[in-house]
């Protein structure tokens, strides 16, 4: 099944650069809901797969963006590693491309990182048909500018990737999650307090009757905090940011439009209807709301953040937070600067490029 | 001082028609005092840390405003002159060397610090701000700012987004780039960008990341905002010492093998360990081959569980003595000396090269007996002290300029030691960017595709390339010119370029 299809991709991009053919590069499609409507010829990465390298001891893994997301963690799995930014499925298929284009993080994200922090080099193909390789698999790498982050989270506007190479790290060796009833703007004071201490977080939520919280580090350490902050023991807590990461709570059931704000996590609870989940320690907030979207955003500018339509409704208007004038422009400069005849993801990130 | 003022005995400085316009156009948007072009008063700006490479700037302007920033470069970009911004100056690789022909922008009265906000744990500071700073600030919130590196108490919090800089906690803790929330910056033509916010992953593209190790070449930042850790309860610091390089090496891969992420994780050869024990007396054995320095913060349980365990680990392969911190103030006098270590091994001979190559872990044992072998070839010593748990390596090239031909082997044996590090999969730069000095070895890194789509990125922010320009990424007929002499794997990097 492992196969490198780097080629019939790379003569598939000449082929739409000559004719100005746009493209729709699709992985799993387990994100499809994802962004403004993609449009375009389908061009599947999927047959591009396979682990090329992974070095346990290094703390690196390469693999070509059509393999699965859950074989990679499989394999990390067995090496006692895993990655630290918890990425959502959100499907069976989802695979390593989607996962990176997408740039999507999961409760552990404000403790260890997000998707982008972990990547240390991408291969792609850009909208001249060129491969190209960037960063690399060491920690530490100032070699030239940072497209392997920039290639992060950019939803397949800027090239195709082909190869991407993560660190990973060692998984806690201990872990175990505390709840706390509570209301969520208690829960809020309690995670501002704990953040300012040296308390191992890495996961606090509410989810609108608890505060649940997650510890990870050394047994010795973890158990330690565990005396202090007390709370009660959530026994199968795996299983419980497994479903918060894949949006499986009830909370998520239904299809009413789904916001998500990121605001600076001490922000005091909002005062917009509808219903709210805390994530991210206070950072992300989900709220299932049908407010016009002008309403919306204009809340999460004056509460010094943005919002974004994640799931619902029609993704053919602004999906993501609007852009200022100057940052459009430039957007749009280094769209061209990569993909010069526009045929990436058309419109799946804004609609102005 | 003005700049037409001409001083007893000296010759009235003769500046083309064109510089004068500038000079007249600067002196409207500052201060005379701001704007210095005569020798004495330019000389302190004429390299950065990089001293081998030299040039008298044009002019030199110290604006205090972000609204004087955003004219001076309106201006420049108006009139087509290129223009350096500098912030302390420590860079290593030439990235603040001025030009000739440019405008040197000192942003060393950008040092607000304008927000410290304990709740979100955040900083808000201008960029001239010093790295050391901020965590001192953010000390009576029991807060701090995480990356570190040795040119703490000097180097600025611009400099370290522009470089990218890491620091000996940063194996833990991140760069440069995973510690800050948000940025301003001016481009070239003094458009304002606000990237990021005290909010997390901002919509777009991640600029915030594109713009960190960006060297000056895409905009000016004006303010940063950096994230805040809690201080950890205790940190402990266990030393290591060896007979043999090859043994700390592994001791290395065993501790991270073990799934301990240290806070840090250094490593000193005898040359090193020696010169920064004489220079810092942080009670280094003077008779180790090499020291491992393993950091441990955390809660007090978890800390001294994991010391337990990595004493250990270092014991099991091969350390013949560890000894750890009796106390903090031991702690920090052990660090001192790895802190010391550049100026320190600075005292060993008239000059010293830097470099800054990283490499997977496991090639680190092979990787220092070839550079041994090279300091024989070039007959010029050779002290290593490096960020072992991120394999970036800083062999420090010791030599005398003033001898006829040691600054050219020294140069030679530090292109030698980048290759070695391609050769092992690795980078010509960890951590103190390309600058002026590796702009051959991106030749060699990259393909002439790849750098042209580095040209392409660095257009869309600066189409007329007046910002930092001829740094950092080298143009295609450079590497054309450079693969002549130097042939990879028996392949012509740029077979498709005429070669001249
Ligand atoms: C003794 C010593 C130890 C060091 N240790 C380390 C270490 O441990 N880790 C490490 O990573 N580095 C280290 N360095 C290198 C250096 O200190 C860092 O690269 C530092 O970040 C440079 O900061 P600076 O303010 O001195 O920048 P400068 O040297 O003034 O400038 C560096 C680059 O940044 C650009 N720049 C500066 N300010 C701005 C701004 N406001 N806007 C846009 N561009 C800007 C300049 O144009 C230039 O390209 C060390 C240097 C010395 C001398
Ligand atoms: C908030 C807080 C901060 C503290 N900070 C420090 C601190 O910065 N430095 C500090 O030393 N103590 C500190 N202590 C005290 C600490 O808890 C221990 O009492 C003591 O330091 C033991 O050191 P350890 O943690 O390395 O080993 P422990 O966890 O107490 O012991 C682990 C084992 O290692 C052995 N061991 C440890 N070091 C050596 C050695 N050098 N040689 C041979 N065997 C050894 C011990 O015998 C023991 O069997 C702190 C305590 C608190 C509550």
């Amino acid at each position: 099944m492992d196969a490198d299809r780097s080629a019939e991709l790379q003569a598939a991009v000449r082929e739409a650069a000559a004719s100005k053919t746009q493209l729709q590069i699709s992985g799993g499609g387990s994100k499809k809901f994802y962004g403004r409507a993609a449009t375009g010829t389908l061009l599947s990465v999927t047959q591009h797969r396979g682990i090329v390298h992974y070095e346990p001891g290094e703390l690196i893994i390469t693999a070509r963006a059509g393999t699965p997301l859950a074989e990679i963690e499989a394999a990390l799995a067995a090496h006692g590693q895993m990655l630290p930014f918890e990425p959502p499925h959100f499907g069976p298929t989802a695979t390593l491309g989607g996962t990176i284009a997408c740039g999507l993080s999961g409760p552990r994200r404000p403790y260890a990182g997000a998707a982008r922090d972990f990547v240390l080099g991408v291969k792609i193909i850009n909208g001249q048909g060129d491969i190209l390789k960037f960063g690399g698999e060491v920690m530490k790498n100032v070699a030239g500018f940072d497209v392997s982050r920039l290639m992060t989270g950019a939803l397949g506007t800027l090239g195709i990737l082909l190869e991407i190479s993560l660190k990973v790290l060692p998984k806690p060796q201990h872990e175990l999650t505390l709840a706390f009833a509570c209301t969520p703007q208690e829960a809020l004071t309690h995670i501002t307090e704990w953040s300012g201490q040296p308390v191992p977080l890495s996961g606090a939520c509410h989810d609108g009757a608890r505060l649940v919280v997650r510890l990870s580090g050394s047994k010795s350490g973890v158990t330690a905090c565990q005396r202090k902050l007390r709370g009660d023991m959530v026994h199968d807590g795996d299983k419980f940011w497994q479903q918060l990461r894949e949006h499986q709570h009830d909370f998520f059931k239904g299809d009413a439009l789904l916001w998500r704000f990121s605001v600076p996590p001490a922000t005091p609870l909002f005062n917009l209807p509808g219903q709210l989940f805390i994530d991210w320690g206070g950072a992300q907030r989900w709220l299932k709301n049908p407010l016009s979207a002008d309403v919306i955003r204009a809340s999460a500018v004056k509460l010094g953040g943005h919002a974004t339509l994640f799931r619902g409704g029609e993704r053919i208007g602004q999906v993501f937070h609007p852009l200022p004038p100057a940052l459009l422009a430039l957007h749009k400069r280094l769209k061209n600067a990569f993909d010069p005849h526009g045929i990436f993801n058309p419109g799946r990130l804004y609609v102005e490029f | 001082m003005p700049c037409y003022t001409v001083s007893m005995g000296q010759k009235p400085p003769t500046h083309t028609p064109e510089k004068q316009a500038l000079l007249v156009a600067l002196r409207g948007i500052l201060p005379d005092h701001s704007v210095l072009c005569e020798g004495e008063q330019v000389r302190p700006y004429e390299c950065d840390g990089l001293t081998a490479y030299r040039a008298t700037p044009g002019v030199v302007c110290l604006p205090s405003s972000a609204e004087q920033v955003q004219q001076i470069l309106r201006l420049c970009n108006q009139m087509q002159y290129p223009v350096v911004a500098r912030g302390a100056g420590t860079g290593l690789s030439g990235g603040a060397l001025p030009l000739e022909n440019g405008v040197l922008l000192s942003l060393a009265k950008f040092i607000r610090i304008l927000e410290i906000d304990a709740d979100n744990r955040t900083a808000r500071v201008e960029c001239g701000v010093r790295n050391l700073a901020i965590s001192e600030a953010a000390a009576p919130h029991g807060l701090y700012y995480a990356p570190d590196p040795s040119s703490q108490i000097a180097c600025t919090i611009g400099g370290n987004v522009a470089e990218n800089s890491g620091g000996v906690h940063c194996l833990k803790y991140g760069l440069t780039v995973h510690n800050v929330l948000g940025l301003k910056a001016l481009t070239m033509d003094g458009e304002l960008l606000e990237i990021g916010s005290k909010a997390l992953d901002a919509p777009g593209y991640d600029l915030l990341a594109l713009l960190h190790g960006s060297e000056g070449l895409l905009g000016v930042l004006l303010e940063v905002t950096v994230k805040l850790l809690p201080q950890p309860e205790r940190a402990q610091l266990a030393l290591a010492a060896f007979h043999d390089v090859t043994q700390a090496a592994q001791a290395v891969a065993a501790i991270i093998g073990a799934g301990i992420i240290p806070a840090g994780l250094e490593m000193m050869d005898n040359l090193a360990l020696c010169a920064a024990e004489d220079y810092a007396h942080a009670g280094y054995p003077r008779d180790a081959a090499a020291i491992l320095l393993c950091e441990l913060d955390g809660s007090n349980e978890e800390v001294s569980e994991l010391i337990m365990q990595v004493r250990d680990l270092l014991l099991a392969n091969g350390a013949y003595e560890v000894h750890t911190a009796r106390d903090d103030a031991e702690r920090l006098k052990m660090w001192a000396g790895r802190k010391a270590a550049f100026p320190a091994v600075g005292r060993l001979a008239p000059d010293y090269y830097c470099m800054d190559g990283t490499i997977p872990r496991r090639h680190l044992p092979a990787v220092l007996t070839r550079i041994a072998e090279l300091s024989r070839k070039y007959d010029l010593p050779v002290a290593n002290v490096f960020h072992a748990g991120d394999g970036n390596l800083h062999p420090l090239i010791l030599y005398d300029a003033n001898q006829a031909d040691e600054r050219t082997r020294a140069e030679e044996f530090g292109a030698d030691i980048l290759q070695l590090c391609l050769d092992a999969g690795g980078t010509i730069t960890g951590e103190h960017g390309v600058g002026v000095e590796k702009l051959n070895q991106m030749c060699v890194q990259f393909t002439a595709q790849e750098l042209s789509q580095f040209h392409e990125i660095k257009h869309a922010f600066d189409p007329k390339d007046l910002l930092n320009p001829g740094k950092a990424v080298p143009t295609l007929h450079r590497c054309a010119e450079h693969g002549a002499m130097h042939v990879h794997h028996g392949k012509l990097p740029f077979p498709e370029l005429e070669r001249f």
